[in-house]
């Protein structure tokens, strides 16, 4: 059996709005480096391929086109990419992977942030890479309008995503591996035919490079995005190592994975993971009661966008084995509510998923890359040398 | 009773891609695994630094139209590697140079105010300025800026991101999970402004850090600089001069403050050092010129030159004499690094100094390109730094170590205690903060 990929996707106190009032919960804690430390210790603890830390630039709300007053609900957010540099110290093992937006944000900046997430981490950085179409998150920066509160020319947030993601993906080329020398003789620091202009010139920004970070460890660090449909699979097919799908069942999930299949791309394949919300307890009908508990604290039930599991940890590894079957790779687990939902998935999932030799029993690469599958890339400039 | 003397600040810059770091030396390891960031900001903890500095550069500097390769090239985007800093140290301040020009107020906000809360209060953020269009090429939004304009946008950077810093009640956050409150009433304000520079509404992404405000360093000489830091800034991180500059430096920047309702210690004035340290006077003038030696190499050298000549100078040889040939004004070789403002005069002084002091090229770039701060053993160079502060030269110096990472070890583990013994320095730190560190008040903080 083809081992599965396994991550967790980290916000807040979990997915379930309410989480924070689970009694295991510390959300006076929420914004200390301790608490998440915690959590990706765990994480890591389980063998677990990476996190990914959820991040926006506006605050969390219930409504699409700005902020509510709501104040029983987590409310704030760390800069991602800065919350995964201050985890990259206190662990050796896991990727990891905050979200950076590319509407609003310099793609000079982003790139030169996961590359040095690279280098901090030892070659565990990944990138979900995402859009923001709300006219609220526009007005944090006032100087683009967006026709609101209908989300934003869609198709040119995505092409301009893939136009960021190109930049990084040859800014973190603009460096040979062996660009450094220190040749005393000569004294050049750097060999600078190895350092490479990228000349980018797209319909949003242009950027000009080299890059002022040396090519990161991993040489091309993953890139991952979240699709929900075909305008977004494409961009993913194009651009991304990895895309989060939603399916709500192993229908769906062939479905899907047959879309994407469909769609031209070149290179390694690109590796199809599902997300599933879950909250899990190893006494049957807990989970459910649980759920069921926390809707009634959040006055509604659960909305997500991916497919919502109550149950135990060996049904989760059920379920998890037959959409794999239905073509999916990895899955990203939103834990409903933490630390509970992720131990149950270290300590309950893993167990079950490694009986089923569906898992690993140790970490088998030293980078995210390597746990994920994919080959050390050639950097586009090298030459190719022929013995 | 003893009387309690003025006492001295320390920070550590992370050795920068000028020539000032020596990458050829034996001991000079790598400048760009977190491992070398790991090991000069613990030995500056060690010593009960204030803060640990990383400089900025956007742009890989260029002479002659092509990647300039003499100095150190490379360097982690900052605020990323403070972040990871955070996590192997416990009070070290980390300070990072962030450009107003290509970022903006909202996220550059929240990415301090993360840093801040990350690190438990220990963020900083020297505030710098460029309008030069050969930066801009890696940026959405070029080099649009008039030169004139610098200092407005900058203002108004720092006064929108302390809008946003303010804009949650240091009580917001209720965490009150039988009461069903995340957030208290009211707790989040709303920031609408609008101003020459920034057309910004919305509410911040984060609660109050805990030092409300990270601590603002300036770098710059200028009158207007001068003005902006007695303005905003918390740390002026200045050039260093002769004891007589430093006062008179100091005596104007800190008479401005009045103007702005402050007072005088609510701004420190740190020039940054550069040093070299012997057992003996002699050893450490003979370390002094051998690091100068390592620092201007032949081809640095010619490079120099260069830029003050505005042509290629690469035929001429380093160990003989300057040349004949009179420089070309607006030749304009050298981008990213503040041009030569009037290059025929400075021919004629350095030809002057060569011919007085039969300096060959080398010698001559070694002489005229500054040597180092503080020459002597560790007593002397305590000693002077300690006269430098008691005198109101400064409040403290950040110190530029020529190696990475280990060109702060002998520095820590000698000179340090000295200042220590003297009752200039601390021996443990006493607060949690860099705003402890630096005893800045926190604001909004009501105690």
């Amino acid at each position: 059996m083809t081992a599965l990929h396994l991550a967790v996707a980290l916000d807040g106190a979990g997915w379930h709005p309410a989480a924070w009032r689970e009694p295991t919960a510390r959300p006076g804690d929420l914004f200390t480096a301790a608490h998440w430390a915690k959590l990706v210790g765990e994480a890591e603890r389980g063998l677990l391929d990476f996190v990914t830390l959820e991040d926006a630039l506006s605050l969390q709300s219930s409504r699409q086109d700005g902020p509510d007053d709501r104040l029983d609900q987590v409310r704030g957010r760390f800069d991602a990419v800065l919350l995964a540099a201050a985890l990259a110290p206190l662990t050796s093992r896991i990727g990891l992977v905050p979200t950076a937006t590319t509407t609003h944000t310099e793609p000079f900046h982003v790139a030169m942030g996961i590359a040095t997430l690279d280098h901090v981490s030892g070659g565990r950085a990944g990138w979900r890479a995402q859009i923001s179409p709300r006219p609220s998150e526009a007005r944090h920066f006032g100087r683009r309008e967006f026709p609101g509160p209908a989300p934003g020319p869609l198709d040119d947030l995505l092409a301009e995503a893939g136009d960021a993601v190109e930049v990084a993906r040859r800014l973190w080329d603009s460096w040979e591996d062996d660009a450094e020398i220190r040749d005393v003789a000569t004294g050049r620091f750097i060999d600078r035919d190895k350092l490479h202009y990228i000349d980018f010139d797209g319909r949003w920004f242009g950027v000009k490079g080299p890059s002022i970070t040396p090519r990161p460890p991993q040489g091309q660090p993953p890139v991952t995005v979240l699709a929900h449909e075909r305008a977004p699979y494409e961009l993913a097919a194009r651009v991304a190592d990895v895309v989060y799908v939603t399916p709500h069942d192993a229908g769906q999930a062939r479905a899907v994975v047959e879309e994407i299949r469909g769609i031209p791309r070149e290179g390694t394949p690109l590796k199809i993971f599902a997300d599933v919300l879950v909250f899990l307890d190893g006494e049957p009908g807990r989970a459910a009661a649980r759920k069921a508990r926390l809707d009634e604290l959040d006055r509604a039930e659960l909305v997500s966008d991916a497919a919502v599991f109550t149950g135990t940890p060996d049904e989760l590894a059920e379920l998890l084995l037959d959409w794999q079957r239905a073509g999916i790779e990895g899955f990203r687990l939103r834990p409903g509510a933490v630390p509970h939902d992720l131990k149950a998935i270290t300590r309950g999932v893993v167990p079950a998923l490694c009986r089923r030799g569906a898992f690993r029993r140790e970490y088998e690469a030293a980078t995210l890359r390597g746990l994920l599958g994919l080959p050390h890339p050639a950097n586009r400039h090298a030459k190719v040398t022929t013995s | 009773m003893t009387v309690s003397r003025k006492q001295v600040h320390l920070a550590a810059h992370f050795p920068g891609v000028n020539n000032t770091t020596v990458w050829s030396d034996p001991r000079s390891g790598s400048q760009i695994d977190f491992e070398s960031f790991r090991h000069l900001a613990r030995t500056a903890e060690r010593g009960r630094f204030d803060f640990f500095f990383l400089a900025e550069g956007l742009r890989l500097r260029e002479l002659k139209g092509r990647i300039h390769d003499l100095d150190v090239v490379g360097r982690p985007e900052s605020l990323t590697v403070l972040a990871a800093l955070s996590a192997v140290t416990e009070r070290l301040g980390l300070a990072g140079t962030i450009n107003v020009t290509f970022n903006e107020p909202y996220e550059l906000a929240r990415r301090l105010a993360s840093l801040d809360h990350l690190s438990g209060g220990r963020a900083a953020w020297n505030v710098v300025t460029t309008s030069d269009a050969f930066t801009g090429e890696n940026f959405r939004r070029g080099g649009y800026l008039d030169p004139a304009d610098r200092y407005l946008r900058a203002a108004e950077f720092v006064e929108l991101a302390r809008e946003l810093w303010d804009s949650w009640r240091p009580d917001a956050l209720a965490a009150d999970q039988e009461g069903g409150r995340f957030v208290r009433h009211g707790g989040i304000g709303d920031v609408r402004h609008r101003g020459p520079q920034f057309d910004v509404e919305g509410r911040f992404t984060l609660p109050r850090s805990p030092q409300g405000h990270p601590v603002i360093i300036q770098a710059g000489d200028s009158d207007e600089g001068r003005e902006f830091a007695a303005a905003t800034a918390d740390v002026i991180f200045s050039r260093h001069g002769t004891l007589e500059e430093g006062r008179a430096f100091y005596a104007d920047v800190k008479r401005r403050l009045a103007g702005y309702g402050r007072a005088p210690d609510s701004l420190k004035i740190m020039p940054g050092v550069t040093y070299a340290l012997g057992d003996t006077e002699e050893e450490a003038a003979e370390n002094a010129a051998e690091i100068r030696r390592q620092q201007v190499s032949p081809q640095t050298a010619i490079a120099f030159l260069e830029q003050v000549w505005g042509r290629d100078m690469s035929g001429y040889d380093t160990d003989g004499p300057l040349p004949d040939v009179d420089p070309v004004v607006g030749g304009g070789l050298s981008q990213g690094r503040v041009p030569v403002k009037d290059p025929l005069a400075v021919a004629a002084k350095w030809r002057a100094l060569a011919a007085e002091k039969k300096l060959s090229i080398r010698e001559l770039v070694i002489e005229v390109t500054g040597r180092q701060s503080f020459i002597g053993t560790p007593q002397s160079v305590a000693a002077r730094i300690d006269e430098f502060v008691t005198t109101d030269a400064a409040d403290g110096f950040i110190l530029v170590p020529h190696l990475t990472p280990g060109g702060l070890d002998d520095f820590v583990a000698k000179v340090v205690p000295i200042l220590q013994e003297r009752g200039v320095f601390r021996t443990e730190y006493t607060g949690t903060t860099l705003r402890d560190h630096l005893g800045l008040e926190t604001p909004g903080r009501t105690s």
